[in-house]
């Protein structure tokens, strides 16, 4: 009966390396060289694994089936042999040997992230990556896009739940993209299986690694280190292009920076705060604070009828702009363009039953960050 | 020189020479076998705690979507039941049969340090009390898993992270006062004519064992206290923004957490050093060898444990460095694990309860052990990396590895402690859907991580929907069969077939030397070994 079950788990593990999408079971061998020689060395260690687990398992087996009481067996009496002893301890280390030579090439080729083309640092945040374009004017943050609903059960899950975001990482095919990967607050880990890339996020370092993609794509991964609350809501998306999308992206991104600069300096209504506000509101405050404003208490303290967003203006942008040390609560000051700060503290005092009256302009904002410098 | 300490208490009072009645027994007990009793006791009910958990997490994870609990209490459920099956459920088990079996086996009359015992026990209490106590509170437990990663757990963590903190220094506290009374009993009190070589396998893993914790629970005490000197006293060990290093964190934690994994697993390969032989009615083939192995994966694992942090972006010649240690272990286990099937062969075998959870032991963890081969090779282990390929790895060398070697021992011994034998054929159902129960919750695991599901999370891509809902079905069907192991030991302690001193014809030792069940004091003049 154990050579049944444990045959039945072999032959399911073999003839289910070619299976497909639902029942997936095997690592992909990605889209880049790295990708391909970690996906080789995988195979490698696992098909030595199954020629041992053969051998050992069918002398057990055997001697199970055969060397039973109940069959009459006579035990013998041996119980040491210093031949066969030396034996089992020198041709395992001599596999191992062997196995470390291509291990040992293929790490270090992944540790040599030199002469890249393109740098781009990703920083972690609670729940969310930044993606910063090094030597360009373009930076932005990368949110989870799987609508509530679907996470509830009230809609119909797509292909790409939970892996899919408003704006993914985009790079150009063909390009040594150098990575420099740290985090703001807590530990998180950048990974694209497809790349072969998976490295941890930690505040106060920056940690390189790199790709090469030669085929354009989209290409999905998740955060691998537990960093929370939302952990398991912040997807990774890698789009490559290739070089002339690429450029052709990189050139609206850098307008869009200029509009966003105008945006700063225009005259704003109170309509059109609460109207840009409320979305702002959604995507970074209403995972901990809720969309209802009511927060979860006590870790993520509700802003409906709170004294800080319906006490004085100053307090209210303090707080937003620079956080609340020991917290939780991050210092979106450098997250988030003067634009979005003012648009979500004017619908913060004004949502929910706040009904404060008063609101902040972006030129507010450019003031009081001059005045912090 | 027992004999004389017994001699004296009879003159002093004669009266009794069994223990005492009601509860103070239990709180005032300083009796090996009433100690080592309740340490099983509570080994189970946390085990049956911490599983109770397992199934929250299994029933959130049936289906993709979020349908029983918030993201938020998912994180403590992952974190409980990872502290407490590690250190409420496995280690207070194997001190549990140590407390029990080392006296018997080496002929002494108790452990070596009776009050320490008691106290070392009724510590665990107190420790998992306070730590469960936390889940209580307004902002819940500890949410940071059970490795405890800074800054999550320090500026980042809810306000009972202090409780937790203090539950954890309780806990050490209770092991090393264990791992030294273990020590000094095996190294004092053998009965004449046992030498160190001739001593049997468990008490040799646990010697070796009880030198592990001795060494590692310290650095995790100052491991959680530089946590709380961060948290409350304003250093910033862990802190970056103070100067300190989050990764500093990983270093101290890991050093403490790579030789608990062998502290969790090296008094299982004793167990079962004791029962295959027992049942293959033949001799442990290679004891010498086993010996050797077992202390060379106690030194390694001191040196392996960089291999948990292969991400971080430590220096290439470290990655080398730890992942030529790692692949070294596979060498001694190896050997472990050829000696064990060299015992089954040419043996003339059955397969009673014991066997049946001996034999699955050392083919499932050999399971574990090839996929912790695989997760050596440090390229490799970047795609494996806190996916749940690796929640497959551990679970298959601590489920079928550490809790079948207690199941095993359980049933291989408790004729010696009840006087009873157990019920063969529920024990046989218990082994059954427990093997089958394991396989399905854990198997599926290695696909769904290979295919790309990071661990702890509650959520997850409709892509891993299926496997994920085996998963669970197979832990409900391990968790159920749990109870039927509960009730198969209350039906053994209240009746059953009497046990005779040596109810397995092949088992060798000392304990098979007094009667069933084992009277209260046993060996007060010391045995002859020859």
């Amino acid at each position: 009966m154990f050579r049944r079950s444990v045959l039945t788990g072999l032959l399911l593990l073999c003839a289910s390396l070619s299976a497909q999408a639902e029942w997936a079971v095997n690592m992909r061998p990605g889209v880049t060289e790295v990708s391909q020689n970690v996906f080789d060395l995988h195979m490698i260690i696992f098909w030595i694994c199954v020629v041992i687990g053969v051998v050992v398992f069918g002398v057990m087996f055997f001697s199970m089936l055969v060397h039973r009481r109940s069959t009459g067996q006579q035990p013998a009496h041996f119980h040491e042999s210093t031949t066969v002893e030396i034996l089992w301890t020198l041709v395992p280390l001599i596999i191992l040997v062997l196995m470390a030579i291509p291990a040992t090439k293929t790490l270090i080729d992944i540790y040599d992230a030199s002469e890249a083309d393109l740098d781009i640092q990703i920083t972690g945040y609670q729940w969310k990556w930044q993606y910063k374009y090094l030597g360009e004017d373009v930076e932005f943050f990368s949110n989870l896009s799987t609508p509530a609903a679907q996470i509830a059960n009230k809609d119909e899950k797509g292909e790409h739940y939970l892996l899919e975001v408003d704006e993914p990482l985009v790079i150009p095919a063909g390009k040594k993209v150098r990575f420099l990967i740290t985090s703001a607050d807590v530990i998180h880990a950048w990974w694209v299986p497809d790349l072969a890339v998976k490295k941890d996020a930690i505040p106060g370092f920056i940690n390189e690694s790199w790709t090469k993609v030669d085929k354009p794509g989209i290409y999905r991964g998740q955060c691998a280190e537990l960093c929370g609350k939302d952990h398991g809501f912040m997807p990774v998306v890698v789009e490559v292009k290739s070089q002339e999308d690429y450029a052709a992206w990189l050139d609206e991104k850098k307008q869009a920076a200029i509009a966003l600069r105008e945006l700063t300096s225009k005259e704003w209504s109170m309509e059109e705060l609460m109207a840009r506000g409320e979305k702002a509101y959604q995507g970074n405050c209403a995972a901990c604070h809720q969309p209802t404003g009511e927060g979860m208490p006590p870790l993520f303290p509700a802003l409906k009828g709170s004294p800080i967003a319906t006490g004085a203006i100053e307090g209210h942008l303090d707080i937003v702009f620079n956080g609340k040390p020991g917290t939780s609560m991050a210092a979106y000051g450098k997250q988030l363009s003067e634009v979005d700060i003012a648009a979500i503290i004017t619908y913060e005092r004004n949502a929910w039953g706040n009904a404060v009256g008063d609101m902040l302009t972006p030129q507010d904002v450019v003031k009081f960050k001059q005045a912090q410098e | 020189m027992s004999a004389v300490i017994d001699h004296t208490a009879h003159a002093g009072h004669d009266h009794h020479h069994g223990p005492a009645k009601g509860l103070m027994r239990w709180v005032l007990t300083t009796n090996h076998k009433d100690i080592g009793s309740m340490y099983l006791w509570f080994s189970f009910i946390m085990f049956l705690v911490g599983g109770s958990m397992a199934m929250v997490i299994r029933a959130e994870l049936f289906q993709p979507g979020m349908q029983i609990v918030e993201p938020e209490f998912f994180n403590q459920m992952t974190t409980m039941h990872g502290l407490i099956m590690v250190f409420g459920a496995v280690m207070p088990a194997f001190v549990g049969l140590a407390n029990w079996m080392i006296p018997l086996m080496i002929g002494a009359p108790d452990m070596a340090l009776p009050r320490m015992n008691n106290f070392s026990f009724w510590l665990l209490p107190a420790a998992f009390g306070i730590l469960l106590s936390t889940l209580f509170t307004e902002a819940g437990g500890p949410n940071f898993g059970w490795t405890f990663y800074a800054p999550l757990s320090t500026t980042y963590a809810p306000e009972s992270v202090t409780f937790f903190i203090f539950g954890v220094h309780l806990m050490g506290v209770s092991s090393i006062m264990g791992a030294i009374n273990v020590v000094a009993t095996i190294l004092n009190l053998r009965a004449p004519g046992m030498t160190l070589m001739k001593m049997p396998l468990f008490v040799w893993t646990w010697l070796i064992t009880a030198f592990l914790l001795i060494a590692v629970m310290p650095v995790l005490a100052g491991c959680v206290t530089m946590m709380l000197m961060d948290i409350h006293f304003g250093t910033s060990f862990f802190s970056a923004a103070g100067g300190g290093d989050p990764v500093l964190f990983q270093h101290v934690f890991w050093f403490f957490g790579h030789p608990e994994v062998y502290i969790m697993i090296l008094p299982a390969f004793g167990a079962v050093s004791a029962i295959i032989p027992a049942f293959a009615r033949k001799p442990l083939f290679g004891y010498t060898s086993m010996v050797y192995a077992t202390a060379s994966i106690a030194f390694l694992s001191f040196i392996v444990w960089a291999h948990h942090m292969f991400t971080v972006g430590i220096p290439l010649t470290g990655e080398l460095f730890f992942m030529y240690a790692t692949m070294l272990i596979a060498v001694p286990t190896g050997v472990k694990v050829f000696n064990w099937v060299s015992t089954m062969w040419r043996g003339s075998m059955t397969f009673e309860a014991p066997m049946l959870f001996a034999v699955a032991f050392v083919i499932l963890f050999t399971i574990g052990g090839f996929s912790g081969l695989m997760l050596a090779i440090a390229p490799a282990d970047f795609q494996y990396h806190d996916t749940y390929f690796v929640v497959a790895h551990f679970h298959y060398v601590l489920v079928p590895g550490a809790i079948f070697g207690i199941f095993a021992s359980a049933y291989f011994w408790l004729p010696k402690w009840t006087g009873h034998m157990y019920d063969e054929v529920l024990a046989k159902t218990h082994f059954w859907m427990s093997f089958i129960g394991m396989n399905l919750a854990f198997f599926p695991m290695h696909f769904v991580g290979l295919a790309g599901m990071p661990r702890r999370i509650p959520d997850y891509n409709l892509q891993f929907a299926d496997f994920n809902m085996i998963s669970s079905i197979g832990a409900f069907t391990f968790g159920a069969s749990q109870l039927l192991f509960l009730f198969i030991v209350i039906k053994c302690i209240r009746g059953g077939k009497p046990a005779p001193a040596k109810p397995w014809d092949g088992a060798e030792g000392l304990e098979w030397s007094v009667p069933s069940p084992a009277p209260y004091h046993t060996f007060s003049t010391p045995p002859e070994v020859k």
